[in-house]
């Protein structure tokens, strides 16, 4: 007779307290909601959907929480260290660094946000109806997205940064125009494997144009991955227009954004001697960034039917 | 039944071929034949059986019925109140006024339904189209809908996950009614559900068929459902229809050597009925190589040098009244 | 009529911890194998008959496991109890392919498109036998020749893309032969295949039994294949067999109403447009949410408050047994 010694694995536990839950009729407990219980379950999300709310919630609420107006110099307190009256510090010409971070979450949200929202927008309600639609209207969206999609981003952004000019709603405008071929794509798949479900057929069958097909009845299944797409493209232009700033291509200086702000940190004798001017910018960027990443990482774990559990 | 004889639908010669395209430029290097000239009538009320197995086209006959698929050649000539329409020549507006009377019911009953609507959301959208304009309206009818196909009318507000198989079939049903159509094409609408399920639903067809005095064409690969529920029964093979008779003619009589060794195949749930099975040599052929002169000859133990070029042609061999018609160069 | 017995399975129960719940897939099912016989579990979906023949292999998926029970294979060196194998120990896949090998449904996914049909079954023969690699290559064409493929020495070299789907079925039992089992198991092997094709996949099966002396079990829904293969049938709803016996017992004779409804309830080829079909009333109930006693009361016509109490199994004969307190009535009924 073969045996073999059965240990009582962490599994086998988790296991036995289920089957004791079901055999004494306890009902079942927690969240019935399986897309939010799985996100609430995956503990980096939370933690970034909680910090990431926290800071654009402090960036609405700027005024009530920023002791000085981010824009006003003051000679007299050039590059002061964190104190009780700065809680950060100062800048070159005397700003409270803590209020220009706050006010600066401002523009870098909406920048990344609004552009992120905008190439959405724009990719999928053109990926949506061409995916659905087929035929040469798709193929030729499709070669002009691929072209678009061809140039380094940022290339084509410095190339219209130059013929444009630097302005918040002109950057916002690039974004959008460079970023929705990701999008489109992304959208025209799924809309190419949706239309062939069956469901999509009766509605043939009943005459509907294929307008109203793809947008009010195909395209809600398709929302999953796009919501997590647009969040990481969120991150994604975020840095971006960081990037761009600190270069300062980006949003023009006397608009504090993340990226403006740290800017200064060119400079080399700031980036030795005076770190609260450029490391809590650097910082909250970097978290952000990285909590969206953990939102979107939790909404797509969250979406995705295949995974078990 | 053959006393109601008057014609809903006429299929003249219909061919539906998809192009095969290879290379860098899709050239059309052949074609799939999937319906190869079909000629068939169907007389309003009756349920008409299409069967065959996988390749043969009966799939492709329905959807090209119901212009879903793009008919190559041939008439589709759909008979209302006489007047006769071919619908291969209908622009989209004569076409959609004809689409109310001819609807479809699929197979999976998992992805017949939208997932991200409830039951009357997805049932709401072809009433508004067809001009049912307040949503009250909306809600009666689709309520009596459901009642009709013995569901509860609360279930409307439900989505299509908390149903089971059986009753989101039953949904699909429901969608297929609710601008009042006259024929109805059931693609293998029962195949997918278990079988306790699928007596429920076949039970449901006869009644809503009897109330609404509705025409089926019934496709399916199940020749015992086919044998209890059609009229008539049409055997295809390879985009051909080979036989098509009465149904208990079909059953007791069967001319054609496909026929004949399809029914000998088919397991029978009844221990007295087995019989002698004639093995078929060969696979289910390719539509995209069909072999030359009868469609069937490769695998036939009859066939002969005659079957190689000749096609044969569907001829009456019935004595009676109703037609008994086979494609074979070897019945007496 | 000493019938040898090749595999016993006593009160499995397998159960399934998907969604951080315990779903009852299998609640204590019993039956016994026959040398050279086709043991055919039947059912429709969900009630447990699939995952008995995974439990039995032991390819369960991660989040499941064999609760309790005793899978006992007699083999010719004495009993081994598979339950207490640990799944993926040297024993149990010993075990698997050279003594218990298994067929699945969809002949499509079961092969691997990237190596040649040769190739897959010499892996089977690789890890089990010590044939030098000249011996697996003469071995597989044979396979493929006891199987009916045309030209087996040219179809070795070739990929599963490049066979139908009946000779792709085909190749599958050649893999799962190779080592001469004494058990397959066959998981709804004719579901995706065209009714032609079926019937030859059937030649085969009955033709090993013979030639190989192999006892299948063959899990399935349709009854008209039960009809046609079985020796004996175990009947299963909702996790529990409600009737077994030989073909004969459980077609003609059958004593439990879930299996006289089911044999009520599909149209039987022959038996013309005017026969009388009677649907089930009711449907399968949700698993997390079980009636309590027997599984089938709500949809039964014979039950009474007795069925609150999960009937004990009842021996009409030597090998027909069924679970129902009114057995008597149904043999009856007409």
């Amino acid at each position: 007779m073969e045996t073999s010694i059965n240990k009582k694995t962490s599994l086998d536990r988790k296991f036995d307290k289920l089957r004791e839950r079901e055999e004494t009729g306890k009902p079942r407990k927690g969240i019935q909601n399986r897309a939010l219980s799985k996100m609430l379950s995956n503990k980096l999300a939370v933690i970034g959907l909680v910090f990431v709310s926290i800071v654009i919630v402090a960036s609405i609420i700027a005024p009530l929480i920023c002791k000085y107006d981010p824009q006003k110099v003051n000679l007299r307190m050039i590059l002061k260290p964190p104190s009780s009256e700065h809680i950060l510090g100062t800048d070159k010409v005397g700003r409270d660094v803590y209020a220009r971070i706050i006010y600066g979450g401002r523009i870098s949200i909406l920048v990344g946000l609004g552009s992120a929202i905008g190439a959405a927008l724009i990719g999928v309600s053109i990926g949506a109806y061409t995916g659905y639609r087929g035929g040469w209207i798709d193929s030729l969206i499709l070669r002009i997205s691929e072209i678009v999609m061809a140039f380094p981003q940022i290339i084509l952004v410095l190339l219209l940064v130059a013929i444009l000019g630097q302005s918040l709603m002109n950057l916002m405008v690039i974004f959008t125009l460079t970023g929705w071929g990701g999008l489109f794509r992304m959208t025209r798949a799924q809309m190419l494997s949706l239309r062939e479900e069956e469901y999509v057929q009766a509605l043939q069958a009943f005459g509907l144009s294929s307008f109203r097909i793809s947008f009010k009845h195909v395209l809600p299944n398709a929302l999953g991955p796009i919501m997590v797409n647009i969040t990481l493209s969120t991150a994604m232009f975020i840095l971006q227009e960081a990037g761009l700033s600190f270069l300062g291509l980006g949003v023009p200086l006397n608009i504090p954004t993340w990226g403006n702000i740290l800017n200064v940190a060119i400079d080399l004798r700031i980036l030795e001697d005076f770190w609260w001017v450029w490391m809590p910018v650097a910082g909250m960027i970097s978290l952000f960034v990285l909590g969206i990443n953990f939102i979107g990482d939790g909404l797509r774990d969250s979406t995705d039917p295949s995974l078990q559990g | 039944m053959n006393n109601n004889r008057e014609i809903i639908l006429k299929l003249k010669n219909v061919r539906t071929y998809f192009p095969v395209r290879k290379g860098v430029f899709k050239r059309t290097v052949g074609h799939i034949k999937a319906v190869d000239g079909v000629n068939l009538e169907i007389y309003r009320g009756e349920t008409l059986g299409l069967v065959g197995e996988s390749g043969c086209g009966k799939t492709t006959l329905g959807k090209s019925i119901l212009q879903l698929v793009k008919a190559t050649e041939g008439e589709i000539i759909y008979n209302d109140k006489n007047n006769e329409r071919d619908l291969r020549k209908l622009n989209s507006e004569e076409m959609k006024d004809v689409r109310k009377k001819l609807q479809i019911v699929f197979q999976d009953p998992h992805s017949s339904l939208n997932p991200a609507f409830t039951v009357f959301g997805s049932l709401e959208d072809p009433l508004k189209i067809y001009g049912v304009k307040s949503k009250a309206e909306r809600r009666r009818i689709i309520g009596d809908l459901l009642e009709a196909v013995n569901m509860r009318r609360e279930q409307m507000d439900l989505y299509p996950h908390e149903f089971s198989g059986g009753q989101r079939q039953r949904i699909g049903i429901a969608r297929a009614l609710c601008i009042d159509p006259d024929l109805i094409v059931l693609d293998e609408a029962v195949s997918a559900l278990d079988v306790s399920i699928q007596a429920q639903v076949l039970q449901l067809l006869k009644k809503i068929k009897e109330e609404r005095n509705l025409t089926y064409v019934f496709i399916t690969h199940d020749l015992s459902v086919v044998e209890f529920v059609s009229d008539r029964v049409a055997v295809m093979y390879l985009g051909k229809i080979v036989e098509l008779a009465m149904s208990e003619d079909l059953y007791e009589n069967a001319l054609h050597p496909y026929t004949k060794a399809l029914l000998s195949a088919i397991p029978v749930a009844d221990l007295d009925r087995r019989k002698e099975r004639i093995n078929l040599l060969g696979d289910v052929p390719n539509p995209i190589n069909p072999p030359s002169g009868c469609p069937f000859h490769p695998r036939c133990s009859m066939s002969q040098d005659r079957c190689k070029i000749e096609v044969p042609h569907l001829i009456n061999y019935s004595k009676d009244s109703n037609e008994h018609l086979a494609a074979c160069h070897f019945i007496n | 009529m000493s019938l040898d017995k090749i595999l016993s399975v006593r009160n499995l129960k397998t159960y399934f911890y998907t969604n951080n719940q315990c779903t009852k897939a299998v609640n204590g099912v019993s039956f016994d194998v026959k040398k050279g016989k086709t043991l055919c579990i039947v059912g429709e979906s969900g009630c447990g008959k699939s995952v008995t023949a995974y439990s039995i292999m032991q390819l369960l998926p991660k989040l499941s496991r064999i609760e309790e029970g005793e899978i006992i294979y007699h083999s010719t060196n004495g009993d081994i109890r598979i339950d207490q194998l640990s799944r993926n120990g040297k024993k149990m896949r010993s075990l698997r392919g050279e003594d218990i090998a298994m067929i699945f449904q969809d002949p499509m996914t079961a092969l691997n498109p990237v190596y040649s049909i040769g190739f897959q079954i010499g892996e089977n023969l690789k890890y089990h036998t010590r044939l030098s690699n000249e011996e697996i290559k003469s071995k597989s064409i044979e396979l493929l020749r006891e199987m009916d493929i045309p030209i087996p020495d040219q179809r070795v070299l070739e990929f599963p893309h490049q066979f139908s789907g009946g000779m792709r079925q085909r190749a599958m039992i050649a893999m799962a032969m190779a080592c001469s089992p004494k058990i397959l198991i066959a998981d709804e092997p004719t579901t995706a295949l065209d009714v032609t094709i079926q019937a030859q996949i059937f030649e085969l099966m009955n033709k090993l039994k013979q030639d190989h002396e192999t006892a299948i079990i063959l899990i399935t829904h349709d009854m008209g294949v039960v009809t046609e293969l079985a020796d004996d049938v175990v009947v299963m709803y909702m996790g529990n067999i409600v009737e077994s016996g030989s073909i004969e017992e459980v077609l003609r004779s059958p004593a439990h109403p879930y299996t006289k409804a089911l044999l009520n309830s599909i149209p039987v080829l022959g038996r013309g447009k005017n026969q009388e079909i009677k649907p089930i009333r009711g449907s399968t109930p949700d698993p997390l949410n079980r009636p309590k006693g027997c599984q089938f009361m709500p949809r039964c016509d014979f039950s009474d408050d007795k069925c609150l109490t999960v009937p004990l199994a009842v021996e009409l004969s030597e090998t027909h047994t069924t679970r129902c307190w009114y057995s008597d009535k149904i043999l009856q009924d007409e």
